[in-house]
């Protein structure tokens, strides 16, 4: 078989056992056990009062619905009630630091979400004529120049609905610049072995098979493999600057010279854009194409999942293959090209429908003002000293990957200072969540062993990092001390223990049934 | 019984070859929690992917260790894929396989051959 | 900068403890030619208030639906949503958190999500949702990809009455990896013409109901067609509201449903965010894209909810994985669940009764303008009517009078024929006197 190195307790292990008594209830605090919408017995209520219509459905005949749904509905107080506590049960940024590697969990300003809200852009129709939303083509236009500006590409497609949607949206312009190029044979897309999974995804999406790029001992792309590997049926490289160890590929416009030279396109995962936004253009880097995650560089909020809004920027060989829709002004205006024809016959298509995330344009539109120019730079600094801090404050103790020279905006540590704790990676950062921390992303990149990346992004100030610093090595120290009880049954102090998710797996429950222990899911 | 460096292992009754995953792999994976097995009939060249087993968090293919023909998967693994991690060498079996050629199972490594490369991983 | 918490005297120290004499020295791995000296040409940052006035000016460009008598839908609807459904997607738990990929901190999101989960999966009679996609046409187009997956086969038809940008979409997802999509031209009502485009290569029909043209469609013999084939039926909803009326799909045959949920919770915002709704039946869990949320338990033996089944997603299975998507509309399925539970069961068959009778109303009133022919034959909230001139001129023409008065058919595609063709839409948000005003523009414009 293939082997793996990320098979991990996924069921809880070590001591169950509380000292203190347990609840009757199963309420912890001021936290009540909260049920389900679906066991609060509202079959038969609504919270919404509306007038009784005068119904009169006989032209419909047998396609009216007749059998019960099955959606209980709440009164308004039980609905705020059910999900303010459910709202209690999550982490937040506005909690805590959210040290979440390759996610840029940075502040989310208000402003932006009260301006998305003002009803000229959040009350209006996609469809509605040009001429009544002149002010939101507008934005979408301003939007896109501070993309282009700030990256030095002369094209964006604004539409992609997130990270890996725009990661589509440009290999779909590299396929169609190839095409029609008349150059077919070109099968393969290289990536490094240490790429968001998203990147061979989205190769493997647009039909693409994936080759993988060895990486040096210091974390970046082995030049000799990718050259090696560079051919006449290579149609892309993907590679993300700085990459997913949190370091700046040295080498990369020698990347970039090599991938050109051998007629392969430069696809950039930029979703560690945060880290260079206003001190480096990836258009002088030689990139071909780079989305841009404004749910992270952009400060539009992540909404526990999405919405995420993922614009491409594009060079001057991709951008006649860019998809509808775009902006054109003029003399009468601004103007929305909905269809890939005359001006841009080469257009690949639609990449959604309507014209992409609008909400997200604005919120990250006022975030760019917000900063402006020498805010964003800042922002890219602070966040590199951040990172580059906390990897000071923690090295002596935890185990850097890459100890030599400085990181970008996130720090990679192995769990190599581990060894013979009993602790693993799992562990510690389940003890972290007792400490009041949000763990880091663990066990990525898949090339370092146990694999902790730690992101704190520039909206974090000098005491929230010491503080974050000083419960980490307070961690690190038990750890080595063998208090290893700490680490097994943890977390002890968060709404829930550890989750069984090998049952999960094993029996699916999908979906709340009346009937007890009813599974629905497939086997 | 015999093993491949992908960590299958083959035990040989005639020309029929049961093939599993070695202990070492099915702990490396964690809890098993799901398990794909080929269907009777399917023709197999030394190699192949012919089943899947996933973890939680981790997705495995299985590879043919000899060339053949499926005369049956162990359909009891959907059910009960958790049998993979408490007796992956046997109950925990994927499929049992028409050996094309007989000699080829003898050319993989035996048990001491076998530990000795897990020593040197 | 209101957002930037480290002080010059921070940044020294800081710099201090690292061994770093400025802040260039971290920044040594950028190669010579990309570094810059000052900052890019872009305005220099503003205040709260600047921006707010700036941002405010080009709002007040724009006319809001909300300000005028307003019929435009064509997959993107007004609806009236509750005040407190925005209210709690604005709590910092929800607004500011990250994908529940740490289930102990995160049984807010993943609560809501297996209720998210369930709602779908009853309101579209299927037995499996996930927890989102972008939208209804990403999803639809991830539809597509699915059925082939599953039925080892090249094909999709494509319904004549599928919103033109849905088939936009899902020929750009289709066509990238070698699946043929066959289209069969724009039809008001038309559903069944896929079933003689069936074949023995064909992975799935693709059908919607109402369909772009507003027709509502029983899909039962097109699904008995397709199955005896040995094709998938997908069929699409854009407006969800009239699963409230209507029948649900899985009652009629389908094996994947894949809608815009927006109508429920969520705002028009010029089209996006929005929210896709995915769901199937339960033999094809394992192939669905994106995320699934499952009910657990954690160590104490209490009740919880996890991210599951992810060996079908990117992070894990990568170049093999059913999809790519990552970030899905966690929020605005936030919004859907808040609203849906709001209205229950009785209050959503009273609002989609009320968007049908308002309809129905619009359909009288129209209907006695000169010149105006209705061409749906049956319909929840939306119609097609044939105008006696191309409908993109008369909807420009009722702008200037203060009606946003439907969306013309050749606004979605300019080549069907269809350039006399509008569509038009009544909610529970239009007034009698909406219609009022909308008839006595239009005959003004016809006039």
């Amino acid at each position: 078989m293939s082997m793996v190195n990320v098979g991990r307790p996924t069921r809880p292990e070590g001591s169950t056992t509380e000292t203190r008594p347990a609840t009757l209830t199963g309420g912890r605090g001021l936290l009540q056990d909260e049920a389900l919408i679906f066991e609060l017995g509202g079959w038969d209520k609504t919270g919404v009062d509306m007038p009784q219509p005068a119904l009169d459905a006989s032209d419909l005949g047998d396609l009216v619905r007749k059998d019960p749904i099955g959606l209980p509905g709440l009164s308004e107080p039980e609905a705020m009630r059910h999900y303010v506590r459910l709202s209690q049960k999550n982490h937040a940024i506005d909690l805590a630091l959210y040290p979440l590697g390759s996610c840029t969990m940075k502040h989310n300003p208000r402003l932006n979400e009260k301006m998305a809200r003002l009803p000229g852009f959040s009350d209006v129709h996609p469809l509605q004529p040009q001429s009544t939303v002149q002010g939101a083509i507008e934005l979408m236009d301003r939007l896109a120049h501070w993309l282009k500006t700030l990256t030095g590409m002369p094209a964006v497609a604004l539409s992609p609905k997130a990270g890996a949607n725009g990661e589509l949206c440009g290999l779909l312009a590299i396929h169609a610049a190839h095409d029609a190029k008349g150059d077919h044979a070109r099968r393969v897309v290289l990536c490094p072995t240490s790429a968001h999974g998203t990147n061979p995804a989205t190769a493997a999406f647009v039909g693409y098979s994936v080759r993988e790029i060895a990486q040096t001992e210091d974390g970046r792309v082995d030049l000799k493999d990718l050259e090696a590997k560079l051919g006449p049926d290579v149609a892309a490289i993907m590679v993300t600057n700085p990459n997913t160890c949190g370091l700046f590929e040295r080498d990369i416009m020698e990347i970039s010279r090599l991938a050109h030279a051998a007629g392969a396109y430069f696809y950039c995962d930029g979703a560690n854009f945060n880290a260079i936004v206003g001190r480096v253009r990836p258009g002088d880097l030689g990139v071909d194409a780079m989305h841009i995650n404004l749910h992270k560089t952009f400060s539009t909020p992540h909404g526990g999942g999405g919405p995420g809004a993922g614009p491409v920027v594009l060079s001057e060989a991709l951008a006649p293959f860019a998809p509808a829709p775009w902006v054109v002004s003029g003399s009468d205006g601004y103007k929305l090209v909905e269809f890939e024809e005359a001006e841009a016959a080469d257009a690949f298509g639609r990449m959604c429908a309507f014209h992409g995330q609008m909400g997200m344009y604005v919120r990250a539109l006022s975030y760019m003002m917000s900063h402006g120019s020498d805010g964003l730079k800042q922002v890219a600094e602070d966040a590199v000293l951040n990172a580059n801090y906390i990897k000071a404050r923690l090295q002596g103790v935890m185990s850097p990957a890459f100890p030599e020279g400085p990181c970008m905006h996130e720090a990679l540590f192995d769990d190599s200072w581990l060894e013979g704790t009993g602790v693993t990676t799992l562990d510690f950062a389940k003890a972290m969540i007792d400490e009041g921390f949000h763990p880091m992303t663990m066990y990525f990149p898949l090339v370092v062993h146990g694999a902790m990346l730690i992101e704190p992004t520039e909206t974090e100030s000098k005491f929230e990092l010491d503080r974050f610093c000083d419960a980490l090595l307070a961690l690190a120290g038990a750890a080595k001390g063998g208090d290893t009880e700490r680490f097994k049954g943890a977390p002890f102090y968060a709404p829930l223990r550890r989750l069984d998710e090998t049952r999960a797996a094993r029996q699916p429950k999908l979906r709340w049934t009346s009937e007890p222990g009813a599974n629905l899911a497939a086997e | 019984m015999r093993f491949t460096k992908d960590h299958e292992w083959v035990s040989v009754d005639g020309d029929v070859a049961t093939v599993g995953i070695t202990k070492y792999a099915a702990d490396a994976l964690g809890d098993v929690v799901f398990v794909e097995v080929p269907d009777a009939g399917k023709a197999l060249s030394k190699g192949d992917s012919f089943a899947v087993v996933e973890s939680v968090k981790a997705a495995s293919d299985v590879y043919a260790p000899v060339a053949g023909e499926v005369v049956e998967g162990n359909a009891a693994l959907s059910a009960a894929p958790e049998t993979v991690n408490a007796d992956p060498e046997g109950s925990g079996w994927f499929a049992k396989i028409r050996v094309a050629n007989v000699a080829d199972v003898d050319a993989l490594m035996d048990r001491a051959a076998y530990d000795a490369y897990l020593a040197s991983l | 900068m209101r957002y930037l918490p480290l002080s010059a005297d921070d940044r020294a120290q800081m710099l201090d403890v690292i061994g770093a004499k400025s802040i260039d020295d971290l920044f040594v791995d950028v190669p010579a030619a990309a570094r810059r000296s000052g900052t890019v040409d872009l305005p220099a940052h503003a205040g709260e208030l600047e921006v707010e006035r700036e941002l405010a000016a080009l709002a007040a460009k724009n006319t809001a639906a909300g300000s005028v008598p307003f019929f435009c839908g064509a997959g993107a609807y007004k609806h009236h949503v509750p005040a407190t459904v925005d209210h709690i997607i604005q709590r910092s738990e929800f607004l500011t958190s990250y994908t529940p990929y740490q289930p102990e901190i995160a049984q807010g999101t993943l609560q809501v999500l297996f209720e998210f989960q369930t709602q779908v999966a009853n309101l579209t009679g299927m037995d499996v949702a996930n927890a989102s996609m972008y939208d209804g046409s990403t999803a639809t187009g991830e539809a597509v990809l699915m059925a082939a997956r599953v039925t080892r086969r090249k094909k999709a038809v494509l319904s004549p009455g599928l919103h033109p940008h849905y088939v936009g979409t899902t020929e750009t997802l289709a066509h990238a990896v070698g699946i043929e999509t066959v289209t069969l031209g724009a039809k008001v009502d038309a559903e069944a013409d896929v079933i003689a485009a069936i074949d023995a290569d064909t992975a799935c029909v693709v059908v919607q109901t109402p369909n772009v043209f507003g027709t509502a469609t029983d899909v039962t013999k097109i699904a008995e067609a397709a199955h005896a084939a040995g094709a998938l039926v997908i069929v699409v909803v854009t407006e969800v509201m009239s699963l409230g009326l209507l029948k649900d799909p899985g009652s009629m045959g389908a094996d994947i449903v894949a809608a815009e949920g927006q109508s429920i919770g969520n705002a028009l915002n010029f089209g996006g965010p929005y929210v896709g709704l995915f769901a199937a039946k339960e033999k094809l869990t394992r192939q669905m894209p994106g995320r699934l949320c499952g009910e657990t338990v954690d160590a104490e033996g209490r009740r919880g909810f996890v991210l599951t089944l992810s060996t079908r997603e990117q992070h894990i299975r990568r170049d093999k994985a059913t999809s790519n998507i990552c970030t899905n509309s966690g929020l605005c399925s936030l919004a859907f669940t808040i609203h849906m539970s709001l209205l229950g069961e009785k209050g959503l068959r009273q609002v989609a009764a009320i968007n049908h009778a308002n309809a129905r109303k619009l359909k009288d009133a129209l209907s006695s303008v000169k010149g105006v022919e209705v061409l749906t034959p049956r319909f929840f909230n939306e119609f097609a009517v044939r105008l006696p001139k191309p409908a993109a001129g008369v909807v420009e023409a009722l702008a200037k009078k203060g009606v946003l008065g439907g969306v013309p058919f050749s606004r979605l595609d300019p080549k069907a024929g269809l350039d006399d063709v509008l569509l038009v839409t009544a909610t529970e948000v239009t007034t009698d006197a909406d219609i009022n005003e909308f008839k006595s523009k239009l005959a003004e414009v016809l006039s």
